[in-house]
């Protein structure tokens, strides 16, 4: 290497290697980088003596500390079972009334039933419960099949419409398309409409119809006033409260062809403490009765 | 003839795609298939209306082969663009998941484009490029080969065409970044080792005693990308005329050799290669010697050693045995100096010339691309602890990491040498202009800093949510809830997106001026203007 030279600056001499004008210096590794290498080298080989590392034939080495993550996790859910083991024991054993009754099982049963419904009903009825069209908002006291702890219970065990639950709750309104003539349908919206002053535009003569068609075809669920039934899981038309809209449009389409919303049985799926669980928390969102 | 060879390989390639299309047992493949029809047609017949049956004018061996190279800087920063742009619409998606357009442009399908086209379009086309020049000069030596370096060039761009239509047109073996499905992997397959016959055989017939450095890194990275891609890719096709094939691998061996090849893809295509443009374009715009060599030759071979062992830090807590998760994990630990021996060594480099700072835009990009690397080098194996990891696995905490590494050491790195070699290949004296691409710096910059922090603040904050427990022991947020949370981070990200865009198109401008010839007027970089009309008029 005859033609090693000092850099000026530096101070330090070259290697004497040169590539389209580039040169290397001859500097020595910084020490502090070395230092923190060889540190990271052995911090590695002492985690992988006390940790498991080394595979072997068939399995592996364990490390001297025995982690696994299998048993971190089990650890850990052993624990906070343990922790909540009090209370499941009693959710379990207590109805949804002798919960509610009692003040520390209640909250807690509400905390467990809020991490239920974040899982498992969310998707339908949304993250605060408030639902969308379709699908009922939770918060308020407008129950289709009954606001109370085990009629709320009954619902989220067996479902709604849900055919393969024996005890499932099914209503079905008939697609009055094909028993009412389209007139008595305008009629018949604009009335129902006009329960809760929002016929704005309907005509005075429609309403006064559709007073008619509504005894004769709707009010043997819906009930005389409108108020509906909560045994055949028919609305109250009478309040603000709207599964499917409430313009005479929205109205007479329903009437024409309705939809029927289809809730899962959520019993055989999370079992019994859970739906407990989660009637504690629907139950206290607002409208439990 | 001239292109006699081309236009048979590409007419005979034509022929056999349209084959394809006729017997095509999927209308995917089917479609792909006229796909490559129209682009080799067109390829073909341009060759053959540019052929001539005059006697070739006798090859110069004696200079540089550049020309593959100007059409590999204008793929790089064609590329860029595009997947800048592709970038910024699916940041937009994930803000705004209405601008699904079904079903080309839904997420799932664009996102593989995004990533495709920056890392092996923007970042494949920039190392192809720069490795062709850089061998060049630092072995003194043609480049090997002919027209196979020409091959490598179109045959590449052909692939990323390819790739690119696949998944569009939902073709996809969904393996992270190896998405392309068999027939492209083969082509691509044709494609390395061709590569690889140019790159060995410039070393080969170098005229230098000893090789540079920078070809160390270059080497590595074509031979394991090769290494890497084939066993990755080994699959059964289920037809030869149709897009699907099941993978050689299943269960956790494949989970395993899917990151054995993602996260070697990060380190011989995102690491690796770009030390090398860093370890050429570097000392060359500074004009200053390599800080140290024997820092050079042990960081080379810790990279090449411990970085292929790490890919088992993608699947913490998974199905993966733990044996295999801590040997990924302190591989990654060990991995730490290693990699910043790059940057030490870069950025020690410009000792002796760090006023250039000031008055070179150039030597900003590449001082801010080596930071970024080493702030990405750093975050890497931090990530790779198994404590943090449960926090910042599956968040946007990953995104942000990937992209601090990709917009700031990859695009950074490749936007100087973009800058070094523009006036270099065409014979310019200059850019045309050196203030735009400090602009282009700021952007970038810009871009970088609300992407990346806006994604930490995101990931971080998805993290502390999937793993909020109330006092009774219950988790506290709905996954929704946490989507809904990032919601403002990701229109940052776009703005963060945006200027990236920005900074890349002034580069695409500045690069076409300076091929044009132009050289635009300018105060140059670091002059303080002489003021002006400060002096007060005298009282009347």
């Amino acid at each position: 290497m005859s033609d090693k030279q000092i850099d000026e600056f530096s101070g330090v001499s070259t290697t004497g290697h040169e590539w389209d004008g580039i040169k290397e210096l001859d500097n020595p590794m910084p020490r502090w980088w070395l230092i923190v290498y060889y540190a990271t080298i052995v911090w590695a080989a002492v985690y992988v003596i006390a940790y498991p590392a080394w595979p072997l034939v068939r399995t592996a080495t364990t490390g001297l500390l025995g982690y696994s993550s299998r048993g971190d996790v089990k650890t850990e859910l052993d624990a906070a079972k343990a922790a909540k083991a009090d209370y499941i024991a009693a959710i379990g054993a207590k109805s949804v009334k002798e919960i509610l009754a009692d003040e520390k099982l209640r909250i807690f049963a509400a905390a467990a039933g809020a991490a239920a419904f974040k899982v498992n009903c969310v998707q339908c009825h949304g993250s605060g419960a408030q639902g969308s069209p379709g699908y009922p908002n939770l918060n308020d006291d407008d129950w289709l099949w009954g606001g109370s702890a085990e009629q709320i219970q009954q619902t989220i065990a067996h479902g709604i419409r849900y055919a393969e639950d024996p005890n499932t709750r099914v209503s079905e309104m008939p697609a009055f398309a094909d028993i009412l003539q389209p007139k008595q349908i305008t009629q018949v919206a604009s009335f129902v409409a006009s329960l809760s002053n929002k016929a704005e535009n309907a005509s005075d003569g429609d309403i006064a119809a559709g007073k008619d068609v509504f005894a004769q075809n709707c009010a043997s669920c819906h009930g005389d006033n409108g108020k509906g039934n909560r045994e055949l899981g028919a609305p109250n038309l009478t309040d603000a409260i709207w599964l499917y809209g409430s313009t005479p449009a929205a109205i007479a389409a329903q009437v024409r062809a309705p939809k029927h919303g289809v809730m899962p049985a959520w019993g055989v799926r999370l079992g019994d403490t859970t739906v407990k669980e989660l009637t504690v928390y629907v139950h206290s969102l607002g409208g439990g009765e | 003839m001239r292109y006699g060879l081309g236009i048979i390989l590409a007419g005979a390639l034509c022929y056999l795609t349209l084959m394809g299309a006729a017997f095509a047992v999927d209308e995917p493949f089917r479609q792909h298939m006229w796909i490559a029809v129209f682009v080799l047609a067109i390829f073909t017949i341009i060759l053959m209306r540019k052929t001539n049956f005059e006697p070739q004018a006798p090859v110069d061996e004696s200079a540089y082969m550049d020309e593959p190279i100007r059409y590999g800087v204008i793929a790089t920063v064609f590329w860029g663009v595009v997947g800048f742009l592709v970038g910024v619409f699916i940041a937009v998606q994930l803000a705004f998941p209405h601008l699904n357009f079904e079903p080309w442009l839904n997420f799932g399908r664009v996102r593989p484009l995004h990533t495709s086209a920056v890392i092996f379009a923007f970042g494949g086309n920039a190392l192809i490029a720069s490795s062709f020049y850089v061998v060049q000069r630092t072995c003194r030596a043609r480049l090997f080969g002919g027209d196979l370096v020409w091959f490598v060039f179109w045959g590449y761009q052909f692939f990323i065409i390819m790739a690119g239509t696949g998944y569009l047109l939902g073709i996809t073996q969904s393996r992270e970044y190896a998405e392309p499905e068999w027939y492209v992997d083969m082509w691509l397959t044709i494609v390395w080792v061709a590569y690889l016959v140019v790159f060995m055989g410039t070393l080969l017939r170098r005229r230098e005693p000893h090789i540079y450095v920078a070809n160390w890194f270059y080497l590595s990275f074509i031979i394991t990308i090769a290494m890497l891609h084939v066993i990755n890719n080994l699959a059964m096709p289920a037809s030869i005329v149709g897009s699907k094939s099941y993978s050689a691998f299943s269960g956790v061996q494949d989970a395993v050799t899917q990151w054995w090849y993602g996260h070697n893809a990060v380190a011989f295509f995102l690491t690796v290669p770009f030390l090398a443009m860093m370890y050429y374009f570097v000392p060359k715009q500074v004009d200053r010697p390599i800080y140290s060599y024997r820092l050079s030759i042990v960081h080379f071979w810790s990279i090449i050693f411990l970085y292929i062992w790490a890919g088992p830090h993608h699947l913490h807590y998974t199905a993966v045995p733990d044996w295999a998760q801590t040997l990924g994990m302190v591989f990654s630990i060990m991995l730490w100096m290693p990699s910043w021996g790059g940057m030490i060594n870069g950025l020690m480099t410009l000792s002796g010339a760090w006023d250039k700072i000031r008055t070179d835009p150039i030597v900003r990009l590449m001082v801010a691309a080596m930071a970024f690397y080493g702030m990405a080098t750093f975050e890497g194996p931090m990530l790779s602890i198994k404590s943090v990891n449960s926090l910042s696995h599956y968040t946007d905490w990953t995104i942000a990491h990937v992209h601090a590494g990709a917009l700031g050491w990859n695009g950074m790195i490749t936007f100087a040498a973009v800058y070094f070699l523009a006036p270099k290949l065409w014979g310019r004296d200059r850019l045309y202009s050196i203030r735009m691409v400090n602009w282009h710096f700021w952007l970038a910059t810009l871009g970088i800093v609300l992407y990346a922090s806006s994604m930490w603040v995101s990931g971080i904050m998805q993290g502390l949510m999937w793993r909020e427990y109330d006092e009774q022991g219950f988790l506290v947020y709905s996954f929704a809830e946490t989507v809904a949370a990032m919601h403002p981070y990701y229109v940052m990200r776009v703005s963060g997106g945006v200027f990236y865009l920005a900074g890349g198109l002034l580069m695409a401008w500045n690069v076409y001026q300076t091929i044009r010839g132009r050289v635009r007027k300018e105060t140059p970089m670091g002059m303080v203007l002489p003021t002006h009309g400060t002096a007060m008029k005298p009282a009347q």
